[in-house]
């Protein structure tokens, strides 16, 4: 084989390299799925709560386009229940935090949804702020 | 060849049969999360166009002019005290008479008139200079005559600031929330680099009531359909001499003032 010497240590580089992410994460803990902190006295989210951990996000954005957009203020869900749209008002009123319930998650996978940036998160009132 | 025209052919009537079915677009966008159904608040307020009619004799003392102001600005989580004032958020406010109607001044108005304040907001214009230059349809005008803002959908280009005429928006050049002291926990507020301005309460209104400057100013702001004969407004606009700011832009506001 001919230049066997830059051929075989650029081999092993590449090698420890590619694995990189296997041998690093030896030894941590394991992942752990985030437990979001559920509301105690209501059972039922307006959809089913696998369907919700899957599509809230586009929900939420076509709710946002409903309401704002095309005066639609109420979401009538699968099981025919009435609920006004609207964020503060009706997700939060259940999910009485947003630190134990949407950060949980969004801050465990590294997403920074922009609701809060202008709607008022449950904790800012009873802060009193 | 034959093959190739007749495969064609096919697929194109396919998809105009698809489209003449008159199902909505929905049904074959599999992607939408679309499980529920949409519908109108039933306690809703209906018009063709909102109005106002601010009946200017009524404010008399600073306290009625605070009051509409807070009443406003307290629910919709308005920043208030912003240090820097061409910085501050204004939703309703006190003008003077010549500011508002420039258009009216002479050097021999009436003393009573010369520094007269007046309440100015959004006049929810008929043909909104500031919806046609929005380029992202942040503002835009709703059935019911309110010119909207969506504030998710604002890049802070402040395009529609420079076509009001009235300056009745504001942009938020830093972070309003330090500035809103007790927030209102069932109205947003915004972030920095959004405009905003007077909604004629689109939110009190879906709930069947009327806006909160209307029911502060104790029968000094009329509020109703412009459009609908048999409205109380209406009856107000029929009997009483009222003007509008700049009228001569063409903007056709829906504030009018008896003076």
């Amino acid at each position: 084989m001919y230049d066997k010497d830059k051929i075989i240590p650029g081999l092993i580089i590449f090698f420890f390299l590619i694995t990189f992410p296997l041998w690093y994460n030896l030894g941590q803990a394991a992942y752990e799925s985030p437990k979001p902190k559920l509301p105690v006295n209501v059972k039922k989210c307006i959809e089913d709560t696998e369907w919700m951990r899957a599509n809230h996000m586009e929900l939420l954005n076509e709710w946002r386009d409903m309401v704002v957009r095309h005066d639609m203020t109420h979401y009538v869900n699968s099981a025919g229940v009435n609920y006004e749209i609207s964020l503060q008002k009706t997700c939060m009123k259940c999910h009485t935090s947003k630190k134990e319930f949407c950060d949980k998650c969004h801050v465990k996978v590294s997403v920074s949804p922009y609701c809060w940036d202008c709607h008022v998160a449950p904790e800012e009132v009873t802060n009193g702020q | 060849m034959d093959n190739k025209r007749r495969k064609i052919l096919k697929i194109a009537a396919a998809t105009a049969a698809v489209s003449f079915t008159g199902l909505p677009i929905e049904t074959f966008a599999s992607y939408l999360p679309k499980i529920g159904k949409y519908v109108r608040s039933d306690k809703e307020k209906k018009a063709k166009q909102w109005g106002m009619v601010i009946d200017t004799r009524k404010f008399k003392t600073k306290e009625d002019f605070e009051r509409v102001i807070k009443a406003c600005h307290s629910i919709h989580n308005v920043p208030e005290d912003i240090p820097n004032k061409k910085q501050e958020i204004k939703w309703i406010w006190e003008e003077e008479f010549s500011h508002a109607f420039p258009d009216q001044e002479n050097p021999f108005l009436a003393e009573r008139y010369e520094h007269k304040d007046v309440i100015v907001l959004c006049n929810h214009c008929q043909h909104p200079p500031c919806v046609r230059v929005c380029p992202t349809k942040a503002t835009f005008k709703r059935e019911d005559g309110i010119v909207m803002m969506d504030f998710h959908r604002c890049i802070g280009c402040r395009y529609c600031m420079a076509a009001c005429p009235y300056g009745s928006r504001s942009f938020n050049f830093r972070d309003p929330a330090p500035f809103v002291k007790h927030k209102n926990p069932k109205f947003p507020t915004r972030m920095r680099g959004v405009v905003e301005k007077c909604l004629f309460c689109y939110e009190r209104l879906e709930e069947g009531k009327l806006p909160a400057c209307v029911e502060a100013s104790n029968g000094a702001i009329i509020f109703g359909d412009i459009f609908d004969p048999n409205s109380e407004i209406s009856k107000v606009l029929r009997e009483n001499y009222t003007i509008v700011r700049k009228p001569e832009l063409g903007t056709g506001p829906c504030v009018f003032y008896i003076i």
